[in-house]
This record gives structure tokens, sequence and C-alpha cells, in this order.
């Protein structure tokens, strides 16, 4: 059984409950089509399970396919630096086919950002460096394309239609209710 | 059976693109990872491909090159890989055919493809550590960067 490497720790980007029974965490790419589905699936899990569950995000560009994933990553990232990671992360799934450079600096400027730093930060090291380490900590987790979730720490390589992982969810939510651990 | 650890690395001589071949004696000195997979286009290899491509500076870090093989041809392979923009050789098994998967144990008689097999062979020719996969199923990358970082600590 493939196990995230590491454990969501303090560097994670996180919504949600910190102390939920559930830790949902997904390795994604921007521009793949197949994330932007998973995308509103989790959205219908956080509706579902509330304070039930941890949802993170970590970065698994596959650029050479699809080229604009990188720089969608490092967008996210650098709302990140200012605290808006996940409003920019819903943006760039919402706009998929809309993630050239003209169109990264009209989100950050929607969404309130200082333009200059947001333009900076795209292409500083330190964002380049966090988007591979989320790269390889997902290669040594058994991430082998994307969308990629785990639960709980676990691999879950069961159907993420969202009836199939919200019965998953809603069972180690019973195993790991407050009240089934006495 | 596929080779197992501890086993020499048979020899190959392959080509990679119409003009050109590739000989595990190339790699003498530097670390190997060998992919078998079925076919060029299939959904899973692509996939599979993919995330080897993108950690190509992560395995020559380990000291490692990668090499795709399968039984496609070359002009196959050429079209796959400027397609999947892929940056590492891939080896055409393809006459005889299917000679170097049989040489490693990796070759599926029924179906004329190799098995999804992954072999990581040290500086010396020595198979290090190998995995088939279930072939529909992608084995990633972790056993391999598992595989490569032991032999590094090894060797310190």
């Amino acid at each position: 059984m493939s196990k995230l490497r590491p454990p969501l720790g303090p560097r994670d980007h996180v919504q949600g409950n910190p102390h939920a029974p559930i830790e949902l965490v997904e390795y994604g790419d921007y521009e793949c089509p197949y994330c932007g589905q998973a995308y509103l699936v989790v959205k219908a899990m956080k509706e579902a399970l509330g304070d039930d569950l941890l949802f993170a995000f970590r970065d698994f560009p596959l650029s050479e396919v699809h080229p604009h994933a990188l720089r969608a990553a490092a967008a996210a990232e650098a709302a990140g630096l200012q605290d808006r990671f996940w409003e920019m992360h819903d943006v760039l799934f919402e706009h998929q086919d809309a993630l050239e450079d003209d169109d990264l600096m009209a989100y950050a400027k929607a969404l309130g950002l200082d333009l200059e730093r947001f333009a900076a930060d795209l292409d500083s090291d330190e964002v380049a460096e966090r988007i591979r380490a989320d790269f390889l900590s997902g290669a040594r987790s058994g991430v082998n394309g994307t969308p990629t979730f785990f639960v709980n720490g676990e691999r879950y390589d069961g159907s993420w239609e969202p009836d199939a992982l919200l019965a998953y969810l809603r069972r180690v939510q019973v195993e790991h209710a407050p009240a089934a651990r006495s | 059976m596929a080779l197992e650890p501890g086993s020499r690395a048979p020899d190959f001589s392959l080509s990679t693109t119409p003009d050109q071949t590739v000989s595990l004696r190339d790699f003498r000195g530097r670390n190997l990872v060998l992919t078998f997979y079925p076919a060029d286009w299939s959904p899973v290899c692509t996939d599979q491909l993919a995330v080897y491509n993108e950690l190509l500076p992560e395995f020559r870090r380990l000291g490692a090159e990668v090499l795709g093989i399968s039984v496609d041809g070359v002009w196959c392979h050429l079209a796959f890989a400027r397609d999947r923009k892929l940056r590492f050789a891939l080896l055409s098994d393809f006459e005889p055919k299917g000679e170097m998967a049989r040489a490693y144990g990796v070759y599926r008689n029924g179906e004329g493809v190799s098995e999804r097999a992954l072999f990581v062979i040290d500086g010396e020719g020595i198979i290090r550590w190998s995995y088939v996969s279930p072939i529909g199923i992608n084995p990633g990358a972790e056993g391999i960067l598992d595989a490569l970082e032991g032999m590094q600590k090894v060797k310190r």
C-alpha cells in the first residue's frame, strides 16, 4: 500500500478542520482535465462532510504534457505567499483553458494581490523549489498520474466518482469518529 | 519469471532511432533503469512514462539513466516520443520480436508484448531491483527511487 510521504505538515496547503477524522490529500495538475473534474468532486465532498474533512492539495504538474501546468502551479504558490492560495487554486481550476501569463496576472489582479510581488514570486526559486518538492513527494508516495488521492495517509485507488468517493469517506468517518475510539 | 536482483543483466543492442542503437555496455559505470511496457500509445504507459520524464533530473541526480522498451518499431517510437515530449530513449524490441523481453523473463507469449516491468541495474551490470506490475496498473516511481537511494547508501 502506497503511503503519503511525508505526511501532512505545516508547509502544506490545507482547508477545513485540522482535527477532522478524514484527511483527503490530492496530487493534481491545473491543466489536467481529470483534475478539473476532481475539483468539482472535492467541492462536493467538502459540502457533504463539513467539519469532518480536512483537504490538502499538493502540486504534481506533468509539465511536458501540459505546457501551462507548471506556470499555473507557480501562480497558486505565489498567491499562497500572499495568503490567497485557495482563491487562486479555485480560479485556476475554473479557468483551465486560460492559463497564459496574461490570464494569471489578471486573476492575481482580480484577487487583489500585490501584483509586483506576485510577478516576482512567480519566477522565484522559492516557488519553483516548493513545486519540485511536492512533485518528488508525490513520486515517493506512489503518485503515478493525476489526480491521485490519499485518504488518511494511504493512497486511494478506488473510483473518485462522487458517490463512490463519498461512500468510502463516510466509512472512514465512522471508523475514526471520536465515539468509536473509546 | 523476471530476472531477480543479483543476476547479471543480459546484454542488449537495440535500435532507438532508424540510425542509432543502444547497448547495455554504453551505461557501464552508471545506473540504469529499464522500463518495459506493453505498447506505445496505451493509456497506462502514457502516464507512467510521463512521470518518469518529469523525474529525469532526480534519476540523474541518483546517477541513473532511463530507457523505455517495447516491441513497437522505431518509427512508432519516434512519433510517440515526439508526441509525449519524452526526453529519454525508447528501445525497439522488434526483430527478433521480444528478444530482450524474453532475456529478462518478461515476455508475454500469448499477447506478443512485454510485461509492465522495471529493472534497476548498477554500473557493473548487475540487477539490483526488479518489479513486474499487473499489466493494467501503473507502477509509479517510488520503487525505482527507493532502489536507487538504497544503492547510493551502500556506496557511501
